[in-house]
């Protein structure tokens, strides 16, 4: 192997790295935050009693989960238009994160809401308890504790998604880093180095979650 | 724009082909060496636990995409000269490999201890105390999220399309990028996509349901 590397040649590129960076960030908060309003609105539909409402729902949860990311992304970046909404790829690309993880929250959501016993709902009543009340410490926070692992690990892996936005030039990390790698081509070394910025992302996000679980949902449940 | 003909749907078919391959040598490839990194994952030295629980954590903590980057030009560099298609290959066995390791780590960790100790308290030794004892009850545990997983490496391979390798997602854009016509051509790549994933999803979650009722 008589390769030498040359990572100076990337790091002179730093300052676009770390822009690049906060436009992750950018699309992973943008998409996670539609995710979850399409998560909560879907999840009434799909637990509706109409069966009207709730096909469409389970059939928008079907196609999005058994279809690439990269072709959804595609498709939105393509009929967008055709509807005439005009957006930069980068407003497109949170469009898309956020349908994607739409589907996902949706199916995390209706599990944290089914797991919470009826019974507790009519003994939080019987102790006297106010309906807001009762929302709040007997129906809301268990429900929150119950997805906030499936939901938090959704929003890494949504973190993470953000790379595959670079197809259509979306401002991001990966984008950035392709754009660096033609014009230095140390494709290794870009790469190499990108790859441990999404490492330290993801593991920071990672501390950040058990770190909230602590605080906020460890309590004795029995 | 021009129509679909037959050539074009035929082209894309070509890209399944590739799909198809990629998916199976990913999942194959894996999951020989995702046994290895899941018996690594509960082994008795700490050392050995450390290290497969790092291999894991890189693969689960950077996107697939830049996994395949790396794969792909740090291949190169090594000096063997493999073609864009083996390096692609290598890239999924890896990723593959990383997922499937964790799967199994938890499925054989829900076998019941008392099946480990039958097993001691048969003699049994520690390859054959896994082979024959653990890994066949932790393969069944481990059936649905197994199956999940292959739904998402098959959709995964979609991304081998960036590095530039002709897969039907890559194939979709070439056609599409000839005939002006996005939507019908994605719709048709999302609708081979939905035929093969769909069937695989609802299998593994009636199996899933099947599992927990007989748990009961």
């Amino acid at each position: 192997m008589n390769y030498q590397f040359d990572f100076g040649a990337v790091f002179e590129r730093a300052p676009e790295l770390l822009w690049a960076t906060l436009g992750t960030f950018g699309l992973a908060f943008a998409g996670m935050a539609l995710a979850l309003v399409i998560g909560v609105v879907g999840v009434i539909g799909r637990t509706s009693p109409n069966k009207i409402v709730r096909a469409p729902v389970i059939a928008f949860v079907e196609i999005v989960r058994n279809t690439p990311f990269l072709v959804q992304i595609f498709y939105i970046y393509f009929a967008l238009p055709l509807m005439g909404i005009r957006l930069n790829p980068t407003a497109t690309a949170i469009i898309a994160l956020g349908i994607n993880g739409g589907a996902y929250a949706i199916e995390i959501i209706r599990g944290g809401v089914e797991s919470i016993g009826k019974g507790q709902v009519e003994a939080g009543y019987a102790l006297g308890l106010h309906k807001a009340d009762v929302f709040r410490l007997i129906v809301l926070k268990p429900a929150l504790r119950a997805i906030y692992p499936s939901l938090t690990s959704q929003f890494i892996m949504l973190t993470l998604t953000t790379s595959v936005c670079t197809s259509i030039a979306a401002y991001e990390l990966t984008s950035a880093a392709q754009r660096i790698e033609s014009d230095t081509f140390r494709s290794f070394e870009v790469y190499f180095l990108v790859t441990g910025i999404y490492l330290v992302i993801s593991t920071v996000m990672m501390g950040i979650f058990a770190l909230i679980s602590r605080r906020y949902f460890s309590y004795p449940t029995r | 724009m021009g129509p679909i003909g037959a050539n074009e749907f035929l082209f894309i078919l070509q890209g399944l082909k590739w799909t198809a391959l990629l998916a199976i040598i990913g999942f194959i490839g894996g999951g020989v060496f995702g046994i290895l990194i899941a018996v690594t994952r509960v082994s008795k030295s700490a050392a050995a636990r450390a290290i497969a629980a790092a291999y894991i954590g890189l693969f689960q903590g950077t996107p697939l995409l830049m996994q395949l980057f790396v794969v792909y030009y740090g291949v190169a560099l090594v000096g063997i000269n493999v073609s864009a298609w083996l390096a692609v290959a290598i890239a999924f066995t890896l990723h593959a490999s990383a997922f499937l390791g964790e799967i199994w780590r938890g499925s054989i960790q829900a076998v019941p201890k008392g099946q480990t100790e039958a097993a001691n308290a048969l003699g049994l030794h520690y390859v054959s105390r896994m082979k024959d004892v653990i890994l066949p009850q932790a393969l069944k545990i481990s059936m649905p999220a197994t199956i999940g997983f292959l739904v998402q490496l098959i959709k995964g391979t979609s991304l081998a399309a960036i590095v530039g390798f002709i897969e039907l997602a890559r194939a979709g854009q070439i056609i599409s990028n000839q005939t002006y016509r996005p939507l019908l051509v994605f719709g048709i790549v999302g609708t081979i996509y939905f035929i093969i994933c769909w069937p695989l999803s609802h299998f593994g979650t009636a199996l899933e349901k099947r599992m927990a009722k007989a748990a009961r």
